[in-house]
């Protein structure tokens, strides 16, 4: 028999300890108007005292025989945090990639938060696809310090001009003499300048320089993701660990009596219940003990505001919103649509719908905390992206000070959005304030995720478009009715088609069902519904679809660009398969991109087939490209499944699907041949690329299927019902 | 409690869990075996994929009295020596995952797919692959990874 004994995991590091490790210096560097602090790894006591005299930032860390440690301050959950923030950093500090490991930097955000988000104020927040625009400043500017400080010290030891020293490839050379030290070499000899000159944008690499950026870089994590050794917060085990599991329910914000707390108390391995305003929770000895507990739960539920709701009844009441003449929260309005519409020679007026969708990442919700015997501090392991309280709300739970809160991320396994609320993170801190000092591990199960989810909201637009006599688009106004304000709302705007006359405006309902950013947010909806109208306009002008939108993206080039590059690379002028038609859409998500796909539509089951899709993206500088167009496959194919697929229905206000055999993703049955994507080249600085494939794919679908059939599909998803339907009319 | 005997990866473990407990937690919370992931918990994602006697089996779904009889469990941990299963290698050349969480399902998939046909259409691929989701949507490059480790094998 094999001893098994439970291992503590990696705690990562705190503030306090993390450089202890090995022998080597840490350099703290890149927060402005600070001298950058270098301290040999070993001197704990004086690593000490500068973490407690100054907000330090500690980017890297340097061993004597030249390996190098990069931190990363952003959530991995499969976009590549894990190695473009890093590569950025080595690329101005001239590292060896081959020698650099990256780790994530500790969670506190007054040192590695962002400005990329809210300016002045500094966040650790994954969200928005914004992460590498955000520290692509912050990185390059802190690697180039740390290369200044290796060249300083060299030139110094060398007793040479520093502006003879030169770095390549973890190297810092002197030609003239010949000389050269690797970064290990120096570590002993590192000294800091007396005046660390201010690095500016043009003390950086020029782009035609760069090394890495912009190469094809295997991404750093991918082998520990081939074997099973990458670390997720739910593959946390520690000694003494319980498990915790909540009865939610399905009808969102219900309140719950519980009838036979008895009896649960007396299941084997129950150890206590812990009440909720929506929930009972149950802590046992064992994930199977704590499970078969939550089976024998009998629980009564109060109403709820979702009491009575019906979501696929809703839309004829939002078609009544939309037919109000009261208008609603302007979101953008140039022009006059209405002067357009009075001279307008044609009028088109269509209304889009798409039903709840819910987010599915594969790792269900989880987080393992311990909270000290005292209660006054925790530990925190979890998959999280983050938040505007980097401490995800653990300290107020606890009434203790944030920096007594140590959070130790973990890969995620999935965020897509539902990562960026913590509630799963405060119900276990609630849990482990109980329980402390045992750690507890919180598991939310797919059925509780998925009834209990937080959906990205239905919602219905009602497109208006005026055109004149001579074919031109003049007037277009988009009226979104949904719940969740920017939930709904976002990606409404037409910024790159130039129609002089355009209101944006967005009414509200609100029926108590959770909502929260799901991929792309209300991108997904809006751009089909935007992207739908131009193609019916097209197709009633007797306009190529392309050609409509090349007349429309004029002034803007960057657009316009990755239109013609999309229609060359699709040869969509070319014959088309018989039985076959091709869609275009086009989405600006912070990059710019137009895709193209290509489908046939099985005219007996209503099955959508998409056989290609092609993507050309302006996305400023690439910082990985292969990862780039990982992300505009991943893009597609959730587009797709969230398209053909995917449903959240509510009746009388609960949740209808319980589990993938009732909300079925995409299987690779269903890929296309091929998603194939061509990067624009560009100088401008990076945008974000995660969010801009997915809201292309209904457009794109949609429009492909009325060049086929002369039929509409209004309304995502596209279910086969649907399809027919629309095949019939 | 009844104690049961597993035989995972080439070794032995004994295990003291009541009857009825999924494998998959046995695994991964007894075991500290936590290669194998949990998603749905009815083996309708195959995220938790192994191998028990070679063919591929959803862990969430099975009592452990039912491989405890002397059945061989192979996990992604016991898959190869050193990480460097041709599946695997391939899934680094083609730069497979993206979050990762359902690539342990995948991979051992892969692996059975290749053992029971060396040389898969993309059909058949397509086909076996589909039990087991991806929500990162990384099937174009699975697609790819298994023909590369299928041209691989065959060398």
């Amino acid at each position: 028999m094999k001893n098994h004994l439970k291992t503590i995991p990696e705690k990562g590091f705190t503030r306090r300890e993390f450089l202890k490790s090995s022998s080597g210096v840490a350099l703290f560097i890149g927060v402005s108007g600070l001298l950058p602090q270098m301290i040999s790894c070993k001197d704990t006591k004086g690593i000490k005292e500068q973490l407690e005299k100054h907000e330090i930032t500690a980017w890297v860390q340097i061993t004597e025989d030249g390996e190098i440690t990069i931190f990363n301050p952003a959530a991995e959950m499969g976009q590549g945090s894990m190695t473009a923030l890093p590569l950025l950093f080595a690329e101005e500090m001239d590292a060896d990639w081959s020698r650099v490991k990256v780790e994530f930097s500790p969670q506190e955000s007054a040192i590695y938060g962002s400005e990329g988000w809210v300016p002045g104020s500094k966040l650790m927040f994954t969200v928005g696809s914004r992460t590498t625009k955000s520290y692509y400043p912050v990185m390059r500017k802190a690697g180039a310090e740390a290369r200044y400080i290796l060249r300083h010290s060299a030139a110094e030891l060398w007793g040479v001009p520093l502006s003879e020293t030169s770095t390549k490839n973890s190297e810092v050379i002197h030609e003239v003499s010949g000389k050269k030290l690797g970064y290990g070499e120096l570590v002993p000899h590192l000294k800091l300048p007396e005046n660390m000159p201010d690095i500016s944008e043009s003390d950086l690499k020029k782009q035609k320089d760069f090394q890495l950026v912009g190469k094809y870089i295997p991404r750093t994590e991918i082998p520990s993701k081939t074997d099973g050794s990458a670390q997720f917060a739910i593959d946390i085990l520690m000694p003494e660990m319980v498990y915790a599991v909540l009865e939610r329910g399905n009808l969102h914000g219900a309140t719950p009596t519980l009838l036979n707390e008895v009896e649960i108390l007396a299941q084997d391995g129950v150890l206590q219940l812990v009440p909720f305003d929506y929930a009972v929770g149950i802590v046992a000895k064992s994930l199977e003990q704590v499970l078969q507990a939550k089976k024998l739960l009998k629980i009564e539920w109060s109403e709820s505001q979702a009491t009575g709701f019906n979501s696929q009844e809703v839309y004829t009441s939002y078609e009544n919103i939309a037919g109000q003449g009261k208008k609603g929260r302007i979101i953008n309005e140039m022009g006059s649509v209405e002067n357009a519409a009075r001279s307008a020679s044609k009028s088109y007026t269509a209304d889009f719908k798409n039903d709840y969708v819910y987010h599915a990442q594969m790792e269900p919700l989880n987080a393992i905390i311990q909270v000290a015997e005292d209660g006054q501090s925790a530990e925190v392991w979890v998959g999280s992206q983050q938040g505007p309280d980097t401490k995800l709300g653990v300290p107020d739970i606890l009434g203790i000070a944030p920096e007594k809160v140590n959070v130790h991320l973990q890969y995620l396994g999935g965020g897509f959005g539902r990562r960026s609320m913590n509630d799963f993170v405060e119900e276990c801190a609630e849990i482990a304030k109980v329980m402390a000092p045992k750690p507890v591990k919180l598991i939310w199960t797919r059925e509780d995720d998925v009834g209990y989810g937080a959906f990205r909201p239905l919602s219905l637009q009602r497109l208006k478009a005026s055109v004149d006599n001579t074919g031109n688009i003049t007037g277009f106004s988009h009226c979104v009715i949904g719940d969740g304000g920017h939930l709904v709302a976002s990606g409404a705007r037409n910024d790159h088609y130039n129609i002089p006359n355009q209101l944006v405006e967005w009414r509200s309902a609100s029926h108590g069902v959770r909502l929260k950013h799901w991929r792309a947010v209300g991108h997904g909806p809006n751009k089909f519904a935007i992207e739908s109208m131009l193609d019916e306009i097209a197709y009633q002008q007797n306009m190529d679809p392309v050609a409509l939108r090349r007349k429309l993206m004029a002034d803007s080039p960057r657009a316009l660009a990755t239109l013609e590059k999309v229609a060359e690379i699709s040869d969509w002028n070319g014959p088309t398969k018989e039985g076959r038609a091709k869609g275009v859409s086009f989405v600006e998500h912070g990059s710019l991109g137009t895709g193209v796909c290509e489908i046939s539509v099985d005219q007996n089951t209503g099955k959508i087939k998409v056989h290609h899709f092609w993507i050309a993206l302006d996305a400023g500088i690439v910082v990985q490209p292969d990862n780039v167009k990982a992300q505009m496959e991943g893009g597609v194919i959730m587009g797709m499944s969230s398209v053909l697929k995917e449903q959240i229905t509510i009746k009388d206000g609960r949740v209808q699907q319980s589990n993938y055999h009732n909300y079925p993703l995409l299987r690779m049955e269903d890929i296309p041949d091929s998603i194939e994507t061509v990067l624009i080249d560009s100088n401008e600085i990076p945008e974000g690329v995660g969010e801009t494939a997915t809201p292309m794919v209904a457009g794109a679908i949609a429009n492909a299927f009325l060049k086929l059939t002369g039929k509409r599909l209004r309304h995502i998803p596209f279910t086969s019902e649907r399809v027919l339907a629309a095949l019939n009319s | 409690m009844p104690t049961y005997s597993l035989r995972i990866n080439t070794e032995i473990y004994e295990v003291t869990v009541p009857e009825g407990t999924p494998l998959l937690w046995v695994l991964r919370e007894h075991l500290e075996l936590t290669g194998t992931k949990y998603s749905c918990g009815i083996a309708q994602c195959g995220t938790c994929t192994i191998h028990v006697d070679g063919r591929p089996a959803k862990a969430c779904v099975l009592p452990i009295e039912g491989v405890a009889n002397g059945e061989e469990i192979k996990t992604i941990e016991g898959l190869s020596e050193s990480a460097d299963h041709p599946v695997q290698k391939a899934w680094i050349e083609e730069q497979v995952p993206q979050c990762g969480y359902c690539q342990s399902g995948q991979i051992m998939q892969a692996a059975a797919l290749l053992k029971q046909n060396p040389n898969p259409s993309r059909e058949e691929i397509k086909r076996y692959m589909s039990p087991v989701m991806c929500r990162c949507g990384t099937y174009i490059r699975i697609l790819k990874a298994i023909e590369r480790a299928s041209e691989t094998t065959n060398l």
